[in-house]
């Protein structure tokens, strides 16, 4: 007997898989995952994997969760320890009176393992090997076997994982659907194995429920990308890099479905692979100036490599939207770990004063509105709009409210000049604030046999797009640019603010990955006896509803996960706020931030300004 | 300076296109090039190939990047839009307004610095594709800009103004448009219009990629003895293989050659070329040739000049991407959004 009591909870826990890359793994961790959906019981899987192709070590993380705490919440309840490299390690990460699931066909000295835990052992590789002669059948069905032994630990419906290998298999194998009984049969396999030699179920539990409702389970690049599809993009240009490939890629396979003319089979949309992601900025800035709606999926790096062409859509002011999936920097620095480490590149990309409009989705549903909200936003301020998604809501699948559309919904094509208005005789000056919001009119080109054509540069010009290097027109113009900056937060996403049950002197602002995590760190928060208002900062420029929160409060925790507390410093910057009133709360090892670890800080943080004054002076 | 128009009267009995433009139509501002400059010379060319051509003058979008040649944009086609970007990196830019609207004209003006140096990446993936333009770097082997540096494609052993040797070995942007699979080449020279003008009306109705090297000599810092790509150098050593006339599909072909002498090409919109044949040895539609040739002569000091290639059944970037033939960038909203009832599929299998 362990220790420590086996921890003993229903729909509340964390189940994480470590493996070998390449091992085929990956798929039935997954279905894992999708069974205990199948249940009606929420979860939340992340993916923590090496920037190689095999043989080096990844996770496989499921927080099952009935209560919809979603982010990561830290420490593993049982550990399918299956990679021999992180064994030790492994061990060490789970839980007082967690749970250990290993290989035991080769037994290991107890020294191995810990006390506090119990020690479940299946002999995997020998039921493979006797079961199978193909090595690669070995391995693919070690990883079914063993979910197969986790139905029956954890109380699971194993007709939900049949069904769902069912579906996975459909079709495959040149639609002999071959597949899908030896599949099932290694699912039996290592369930009977379970019912028949170990003490099932063990104390974590799964129980059907209706917890997930009509949500959607989702990976946030591929969310973005039908945001694209749906915001009319039909330009796409972008260099591939981990971790915003597979969101040009799920573009790619969404256009395929949706936006190939059925008659003719042509396509409604032009994708290209570039040289570098220069040229990928390049031909999205060609292709805005030219009146298509275009885009480019980047991520740090790309960001670095842009920052000329940036500059040039800032002051030549062509539409432009740079999906930016952010990865932990600086340089390579960790490729295939999470940060968001770019708010202050992206904000003041490029040489000179420039400021862009960024917008922070917390999750793939809000990735897909502020995808097609971007569209609107380029056109609308002629200029680039960064969406700032990273690795953990990119990459992983996610729980989510359903995708919706309003069918009566019109592009916002923004301020252009038409033939006929300009036939009519309307005035055009390509950078004349006519309207005051320091948005001028543009001519696509080709509009108009004598009037409407300008030269667009980036060099300094006048209010007719009139090359000059005087100081004057370009102090306007530069000023005029800081008038459509104004302009932008009337358009952006307002910040989300819920306060507290009762009145407090604490506040905290958060933004994008950020929030599942501090939706659970508020309840434990409470728990420890404090209270918070929070604001979910949704973009930039900040609405003056940032400001007046932090004047709202004593003091405002600012939550992020970076090392330099990036945000905090755009709104000490740009609010004009004494940074003693914001205090940093800062996540950056490269893992998704957790409840604990933001509860934790803000908790220590509040219980050391509750020590009393040595003398209260009347 | 730039901004100073040219006045717009005319002697009224210009001669007037198809269209009912004047050759005046088609200019553009004043130049500030350096008086004598090459460039303005190739400015002429395109204005003169436009009136020719009968373009609708705001039809074209004329592109480019930085340096002496990437201003000349602003010189002609004054009714055109015109987009002066970065440093080499006018392909990109042209790339994206070129899948935008494939209905217009790309005219992509570059130089050797923008194009050899810091745009050697840029040229080369853009050639690779195919895109529907007409490309052309003006060549003066130094930066006019920045006072007289030499370009990559200064020839090796060439000496600059202040009197430098160039150790470095040059890069032959024709020799690189042929392997790169550009579907028309073309080397020209700024001091000779006779074959320039036709060469550039031949690429502009040409549907694929198209590259001409104009070779142009630089009158303030490579103009010199010693320089390779000096006016007299130039002429000394110029190799044209052929000679070309252009008939676009409404005029008959009147002009009569001796037989043997001149091939005939027709292009994908009806237009025929005809080529006066100077190197009797020289095959137009061979890529191979083409490159075995260009370096025979480059070993004797010589610069290969006239249509140096030319492919039968082109194909542009497009046609590679299956677009529908419509301009993307006037696709509505009820054409390129799925709406509603496609999305509740989507959401229904993502449960």
């Amino acid at each position: 007997m362990p220790t420590a009591t086996p921890i003993s909870r229903v729909n509340d826990f964390v189940v994480r898989f470590a493996n070998v890359n390449g091992s085929g793994s990956a798929s039935a961790n997954e279905m894992f995952a999708r069974a205990i959906l199948r249940m009606g019981v929420p979860v939340s899987p992340r993916n923590i994997f090496p920037s190689n192709i095999q043989g080096l070590p990844t996770w496989y993380e499921v927080r099952v969760s009935e209560q919809s705490h979603l982010g990561a919440r830290g420490g593993t309840d049982l550990m399918v320890a299956m990679n021999p490299q992180t064994f030790d390690k492994d061990i060490a990460g789970i839980e007082p009176g967690g749970y250990l699931l290993y290989d035991s066909t080769k037994p290991l000295p107890a020294s191995k393992f810990r006390a506090d835990i119990t020690v479940i052992g299946v002999p995997l590789t020998a039921i493979c090997n006797r079961e199978y002669s193909d090595p690669r059948q070995r391995q693919l069905f070690k990883n079914i076997i063993y979910v197969g032994v986790l139905t029956a630990l954890l109380d699971m419906d194993v007709k939900l994982v049949e069904q769902l290998i069912g579906e996975q298999y459909k079709g495959k194998d040149k639609g002999k659907d071959k597949l899908i009984e030896p599949n099932i049969k290694a699912l039996q396999i290592g369930r009977d194995y379970a019912t028949l030699n170990l003490d099932c179920p063990i104390g974590l539990r799964l129980k059907k429920t209706d917890k997930v409702g009509n949500r959607i389970f989702i990976e946030g690049n591929s969310a973005a990308a039908l945001g694209a599809v749906y915001g009319g993009a039909t330009v796409c240009a972008w260099y591939p890099i981990t971790p915003s490939s597979s969101l040009a890629d799920a573009f790619t396979r969404h256009c395929a479905k949706l936006r190939v003319d059925p008659e003719t089979k042509q396509a409604k949309y032009a994708i290209i692979q570039a040289e570098d992601e220069l040229a990928s900025i390049g031909m999205v800035i060609g292709a805005g100036w030219n009146g298509a709606r275009a885009f480019t999926a980047t991520s740090g790096p790309g960001i670095s490599l842009m920052q000329e062409f940036i500059g040039l859509a800032y002051f030549a002011e062509i539409p432009a939207v740079i999906f930016d999936v952010q990865r932990a920097g600086p340089s390579t620095g960790m490729p295939t770990r999470t940060q968001q480490c770019d708010v202050i590149s992206c904000a003041y990309a490029s040489h000179g004063d420039t400021k862009h409009v960024l917008l922070f989705p917390e999750d793939p549903a809000e990735a897909f509105d502020f995808s097609a909200l971007s569209f609107d936003l380029a056109d609308r301020l002629q200029t680039p709009i960064f969406v700032m998604l990273d690795l953990d809501i990119g990459m992983n699948h996610r729980l989510s409210r359903p995708l919706a559309w309003d069918d009566a919904r019109q592009y916002d094509r923004g301020k252009v000049m038409t033939t006929e208005q300009l036939e009519a005789g309307k005035e055009f000056g390509r950078y004349l604030d006519v309207d005051g919001d320091g948005i001028a009119y543009r001519t696509y080109p080709g509009t108009h046999p004598t009037k409407g054509s300008y030269f667009t540069r980036g060099t300094s010009r006048d209010r007719y797009a009139k090359y000059t290097e005087e100081g004057a027109p370009y102090v306007d113009n530069m000023q005029r640019l800081i008038r459509k900056f104004d302009t932008a937060k009337d358009l952006i996403p307002r910040p989300l603010q819920a306060n507290a049950d009762k009145p407090t002197k604490y506040g905290v602002i958060y933004y994008g990955s950020t929030a599942p995590a501090m939706d659970e760190a508020i309840a434990m928060i409470e728990a420890r006896g404090h209270a918070v208002d929070r604001m979910r900062v949704r973009a930039f420029p900040f609405h003056s509803s940032v400001n007046s929160f932090v004047a709202g409060h004593d003091f405002t925790f600012v939550v992020e996960q970076n090392r330099d507390a990036q945000l905090r410093s755009l709104v000490v910057n740009e609010c004009g706020i004494d940074p003693v009133r914001l205090v940093p709360i800062n996540h950056y090892d490269g893992t998704p931030i957790t409840a604990r670890f933001i509860a934790k800080a803000i908790g220590d943080h509040l219980d050391a300004l509750k020590i009393k004054p040595l003398k209260v002076v009347s | 300076m730039t901004y100073l128009a040219k006045p717009k009267f005319h002697h009224p009995d210009l001669p007037k296109n198809s269209l009912g433009f004047t050759h005046r139509d088609y200019e553009g501002t004043v130049s500030t090039l350096c008086a004598g400059c090459g460039h303005d010379s190739i400015t002429a060319s395109i204005i003169q190939a436009c009136f020719e051509l009968a373009i609708d003058p705001h039809r074209v979008a004329k592109i480019s990047g930085i340096g002496c040649s990437s201003k000349t944009p602003t010189y002609m086609l004054g009714n055109s839009h015109g987009f002066n970007s970065v440093h080499g990196r006018m392909p990109s830019v042209l790339t994206g307004a070129n899948l935008a609207n494939r209905d217009l004209i790309y005219l992509g003006v570059s130089g050797d610095g923008d194009s050899a140096s810091i745009g050697f990446g840029q040229f080369a993936h853009c050639l690779r594709r195919g895109v529907n333009m007409v490309y052309i770097v003006e060549n003066n082997g130094v930066y006019g800009l920045t006072k007289g540096q030499f370009s990559a494609t200064a020839d090796r052993g060439s000496k600059s103004k202040r009197g430098f040797i160039n150790t470095d070995n040059s890069i032959d942007l024709v020799a690189m448009a042929l392997q790169l699979g550009a579907t028309f080449v073309a080397r020209s020279f700024s001091g000779d219009k006779a074959q320039l003008v036709p060469i550039i009306t031949a690429a502009i109705a040409h549907k694929g990629a198209a590259f001409i090297d104009v070779i142009s000599p630089c009158v303030a810092f490579n103009n010199h003895a010693g320089s390779t790509k000096s006016f007299d150098f130039v002429r000394e050593h110029n190799e044209a293989v052929n000679r070309l006339d252009y008939m676009s599909s409404r005029m008959p072909i009147e002009v009569k050659y001796e037989p043997g002498t001149v091939e005939v090409v027709e292009q994908h919109d009806g237009s025929k070329l005809t080529l006066r044949k100077l190197a009797a040895d020289y095959e137009l539609h061979d890529r191979r040739a083409a490159l075995g040739f260009l370096q025979h002569h480059a070993a004797k000091g010589q610069i290969v000049t006239g249509l140096l290639y030319v492919e039968h059944e082109s194909e542009d970037l497009h046609a590679h991407l299956h677009t529908i033939e419509r301009p993307l960038n006037a696709l509505s909203e009820k054409e390129l959004c799925p709406g509603q009832a496609a999305l509740d599929k989507i959401n229904a299998s993502l449960r």
